[in-house]
């Protein structure tokens, strides 16, 4: 009775108002770290008062590498669940195939973006996804600890040993729950990134260099890794190897961290009223290997790109339109300290004012190290596993460095064959 | 049942030919089911571990022998050597890992599960409530006691660390999961944990079918407990119990959700299932994980035949 009454009633909505285009219900995957839950549902309220469509989130833990195996496994399915993927930067030669091609739809805005981005979501001439925005590490200090233990901002890993280790030796008496600095440890993507910056900030390549040759077997890289062993146990905690982001972050925010390797969204977070560090700490790049060297920060950042298998297909590209565009960045640049991969937001006044590691943060990702996903393609997934494999059980104290590389280096060449493909 | 006088009888079919024709009637749906839902896909991967199959393309494996189990090398050198699954040391370690977990922890959960069975065997007020409340953490889905217990293990805030630091049994804070030496330890405790009020339950049951009157016509002899136990309960139980071992042993030589919660890519516990399934879903290694995933198969067909033979224990209910 009262659905006929319902339906009468939406008829007669339909002959005054005319019909709308048909509203459709989007389904919207990302990892959720932080307060990205909340935060979306801001960032597309008004995309959805605007068109009429409706847009879910589907929170997915916030390990990249498991993300990427769902996800995989969903769209070799051609499942039509998700309309729209959240992809991280270095999935889009392994994924090209199972999005659809944005370059038609985005052609009035793809130059607003820095040009590497839109380039590294480029597969063969194919715009695989829109950057909504990028990443690159800190080194996140407590500006109180160091001036009360007289240590300057460290320049170099070793001075970030030392200082880190004269000021947990000093905290640890009134807090043995207090550690020098925290990073991510854990056998997982994150692992490649961190190793990535030491190796490369010791003058040991990138793994696998941008024209396809194995490069990682050599005595810098041993060298790096080495260092990174030398701190677990000492300046860091042993449970280091089974941490990723949110773990450092709770070791950090909760007061019991001097240094931290983070990326930048840490830095609203810990600004937030919660925080125990609230206003306490400054970031500045990560260290170098040595004084000659230069510092590394591996390029990170995240991208929206449309299920080729999706059944609302227009609505999930002016979605992904949506957030990749300048509205939504500058939410998530001053809600969660996300750099904006959009040229202009970089010179905006309110973001100078409240994100202000963000105009800061502008240099340190154009010269970001990306990860080796571009030349060893589909690949890449196996690469990286193989090699935070290697670094993880050199931290755990299964080998030596010199020794997992040489045998990294054996198995990447295996992989590669006869090109990588 | 239904006038057999009719159509059935004119066939001139017997009755025991017209219960062998209901019967499959009845069980035709349950079969039908079963094959697409067991046999299909299992059939399924055994195809595609001898092709050449990725992800990104399901349908278009070529046959490639059994090239993704074992195969030659040439080097460029003019060296060779052998690559596949079993020339592979991460599987082997994978194996071994497996096989130690299933062992030590099904031995534990037997021990513990019949300890409990015994106590809650015996009479006292309130048994039924305990006997419920014994079983909450078999009902807790894997992965939330997994989440709860990695938690608990926790290196910095874990309450695990916090009681025994406090009780003096350790003098600094462990990393449970994320050390290699213990992290084998970890995942054994949370199963067992978990499992034991199933092997409980299931020894439990073993139990009530012992008649009285034999513990009875045992006390009037003036026999020891202990005795009794030997001699009289574990024998008539042991059926039970071996059943219950094979569920258990078939569950633990395919664990995954626990470990990978738990200690996710750590060397020290990744399991069968855990690496095919990264090489199936992650790696762009398709029919390689195919390989490993029918392996695994292969292998737990094995152990229970062993087990079974060796034990003769008996499935079909049909003991004499």
């Amino acid at each position: 009775m009262s659905f006929g009454y319902r339906a009468t009633a939406v008829a007669a909505l339909l002959a005054v108002f005319g019909a709308p285009a048909m509203a459709d219900e989007l389904f919207y995957v990302s990892g959720a770290t932080g307060a990205a839950v909340e935060n979306f549902k801001k960032y597309v309220a008004p995309w959805e008062a605007q068109t009429g469509h409706t847009v879910t989130m589907v929170p997915m833990p916030s390990s990249t590498t498991d993300q990427f195996a769902q996800y995989r496994l969903w769209l070799a399915a051609g499942s039509t669940d998700i309309d729209v993927y959240q992809t991280d930067v270095i999935w889009a030669p392994q994924l090209a195939e199972q999005f659809v091609d944005l370059t038609e739809a985005a052609k009035d805005v793809a130059g607003n973006h820095f040009p590497s981005i839109i380039e590294s979501q480029t597969v063969g001439g194919k715009l695989v996804a829109l950057p909504i925005f990028t990443d690159a590490p800190a080194l996140y200090y407590r500006k109180d600890l160091l001036e009360k233990y007289g240590v300057a901002v460290p320049k170099t890993w070793d001075e970030l040993t030392a200082a880190a280790q004269t000021i947990q030796d000093g905290e640890k008496a009134a807090n043995p729950d207090f550690w020098g600095f925290v990073w991510q440890g854990n056998a997982y993507e994150g692992l490649t990134c961190d190793a990535l910056e030491w190796v490369k900030s010791f003058g040991g390549g990138q793994i696998v260099e941008p024209d396809g040759t194995i490069s990682i077997n050599n005595e810098k890289a041993a060298k790096a890794i080495e260092t990174a062993k030398g701190w677990v146990g000492t300046i860091s905690p042993e449970g280091i190897l089974s941490y990723q982001e949110e773990e450092a972050r709770g070791v950090w925010q909760t007061g019991n961290a001097a240094f931290m390797r983070n990326w930048p969204y840490a830095y609203a977070l810990g600004n937030g009223d919660d925080s125990k560090v609230k206003g306490l700490f400054g970031v500045t790049t990560l260290p170098a290997g040595s004084a000659d060297e230069k510092s590394a920060a591996t390029l990170g950042g995240w991208n929206v790109a449309v299920s080729k298998y999706s059944e609302h297909q227009e609505a999930a590209i002016s979605l992904a339109l949506w957030l990749s565009g300048p509205e939504v960045q500058k939410m998530r640049a001053l809600n969660e300290t996300n750099l904006p991969t959009i040229v202009s937001l970089y010179d905006d006044a309110e973001i100078a004012e409240k994100a202000p590691i963000i105009p800061q943060w502008k240099d340190v990702f154009l010269n970001a190290v990306p990860r080796p996903s571009a030349p060893t393609l589909t690949k890449y997934s196996e690469v990286s596993a193989k090699f935070f494999n290697a670094v993880h059980e050199t931290l755990a104290g299964n080998g030596s460095a010199a020794d997992n590389l040489a045998a990294l280096e054996a198995d990447l060449t295996d992989l590669k064959g006869d090109g990588w493909k | 049942m239904t006038s057999p006088t009719h159509s059935a009888r004119d066939a001139g079919l017997s009755l025991q030919q017209q219960r062998q024709r209901a019967a499959f009637w009845f069980l035709a749906p349950m079969v039908v089911a079963l094959f697409c839902v067991a046999a299909w896909p299992l059939l399924r991967t055994i195809w595609f571990s001898f092709t050449d199959t990725s992800m990104d393309n399901l349908y278009g494996g070529k046959w490639v022998g059994f090239d993704n189990y074992l195969r030659v090398q040439e080097l460029p050198s003019g060296a060779w050597r052998f690559k596949g699954t079993l020339a592979d040391p991460a599987w082997w370690n994978a194996v071994w890992n497996t096989v130690r977990f299933a062992f030590v922890s099904v031995i534990l959960e037997t021990f513990f599960g019949l300890m409990v069975a015994l106590v809650l065997n015996a009479e006292f007020k309130g048994r039924g409530w305990v006997r419920a409340a014994i079983l909450i953490p078999w009902a807790i889905p894997t992965i939330v006691s997994a989440k709860m217990w990695s938690w608990m293990l926790n290196d910095q805030y874990g309450i695990i660390n916090v009681i025994l630091l406090n009780l003096g049994l350790i003098e600094k804070k462990i990393a449970w999961t994320a050390s290699l030496d213990t992290a084998m330890a970890a995942v054994l405790i949370v199963d067992i944990w978990k499992t034991t009020p199933f092997m409980a339950l299931l020894c439990l049951a073993g139990l009530q079918m012992v008649p009285r009157d034999i513990y009875e016509a045992a006390k009037l002899d003036g026999i020891h407990p202990v005795r009794v136990f030997f001699k009289v309960t574990l024998p008539l139980i042991r059926p039970a119990v071996a059943v219950a071992v094979i569920f258990r042993m078939l569950d633990a030589l395919r664990i995954f959700d626990l470990v990978y919660v738990l200690t996710p890519d750590s060397s020290a516990t990744k399991t069968m299932s855990v690496i095919s399934r990264q090489n199936l879903f992650e790696y762009n290694n398709f029919a390689y994980g195919a390989a490993q995933s029918t392996l695994l198969f292969a292998i737990l067909a094995i152990f229970v035949s062993l087990y079974i033979w060796l034990g003769r224990v008996d499935l079909t209910g049909e003991a004499k």
